[in-house]
């Protein structure tokens, strides 16, 4: 499978996650720039971390309006794999690929720590290689990861199972029923507060994010994505 | 041209963290009578249209498109004048 992962100016994850699916798959990924319109090359796209175009209005407001969203809208479309980490899930929330918004978080302040974050459902392409209810070690690094939804869609995310991960401790930002990830109803596109990028090493202080990344490759091959 | 002056906030709906820090603050500065701070952003506009009614419309449409995210915030358009 190919993997993109798609650089916005202002991206600052980009090579963490590159570096991460080169470690654990030893597939060599691309490094996609936002001005790419055609990603239909790709069976998984990664939008990394970080604050594109400044993080200016919004947090992934004007993100949304690159020409890789294009490639990105239509991989959702058609089965293939979207993931949004951090930033990257600020710019599927304002593309309206995934439901909700981002706030500021309750207490204002950036927070920046490993924290616990239990799997809601291992029946995902993204979380099938973690035990029911398992709670990883996940780093966290924001400032705008309060995840806002009305009453009705928070709902309809619970009675679809579109929650996959929740904080399990103390909830860092504020975020409604304690969302730290979410899934669109088709469950092939993810966006996801924690860093699993930054979670494949013993030495980054744990290795919990590194089945995610192998979990995305075994679908990526089950499904014959391209 | 004209100049519209859009304001945006968060729904009443929403709790808003900066407005609250500024309450506490308000209050710690024996300003006691404040019950509520809402904390948003104006955007200025300056555009070229034919008349002012058009320009409204132009405005509200780039609220609808960009400036606000309706799912936590709602605009309200203040002003449009014209520049110059």
């Amino acid at each position: 499978m190919r993997v993109a992962v798609v650089q916005f100016p202002g991206s600052n994850c980009d090579m963490d996650t590159v570096m991460a699916l080169r470690d654990v798959t030893g597939a060599e990924p691309d490094l996609v720039w936002h001005g790419r319109r055609d990603l239909s090359d790709y069976g998984a796209i990664f939008l990394p971390g970080g604050f594109s175009y400044g993080d200016y209005l919004r947090a992934g407001a004007i993100a949304r309006f690159a020409e890789a969203m294009d490639g990105v809208r239509k991989a959702a479309e058609d089965g293939r794999l979207v993931i949004g980490i951090c930033n990257g899930f600020q710019i599927l929330l304002e593309a309206g690929l995934l439901p909700g918004a981002m706030l500021h978080n309750d207490h204002l302040q950036f927070r920046c720590a490993i924290v616990p974050v239990r799997v809601e459902r291992t029946d995902t392409p993204f979380t099938s290689k973690y035990a029911p209810g398992q709670v990883l070690r996940l780093p966290i690094a924001h400032g705008e990861g309060n995840y806002y939804a009305d009453d009705e869609t928070l709902e309809a995310l619970e009675r679809n199972r579109q929650v996959v991960f929740r904080y399990a401790g103390e909830n860092p930002n504020g975020s409604r029923h304690d969302i730290a990830g979410i899934v669109n109803e088709a469950g092939n596109v993810l966006g996801m507060m924690p860093h699993p990028e930054r979670a494949v090493h013993r030495l980054l202080g744990s290795e919990d994010g590194r089945a995610m990344i192998e979990a995305i490759w075994q679908a990526g091959r089950e499904r014959q994505l391209v | 041209m004209f100049r519209a002056r859009v304001y945006v906030t968060l729904k009443a709906s929403v709790l808003d963290p900066q407005g609250s820090a500024v309450e506490r603050a308000l209050h710690a500065l024996g300003y006691e009578e404040v019950r509520g701070v809402r904390i948003g952003k104006a955007i200025d506009v300056t555009l070229e249209a034919p008349d002012e009614k058009s320009a409204r419309e132009r405005v509200e449409a780039m609220c609808r498109e960009l400036l606000a995210n309706p799912v936590m915030e709602t605009f309200e358009i203040e002003a449009v004048e014209a520049e110059g």
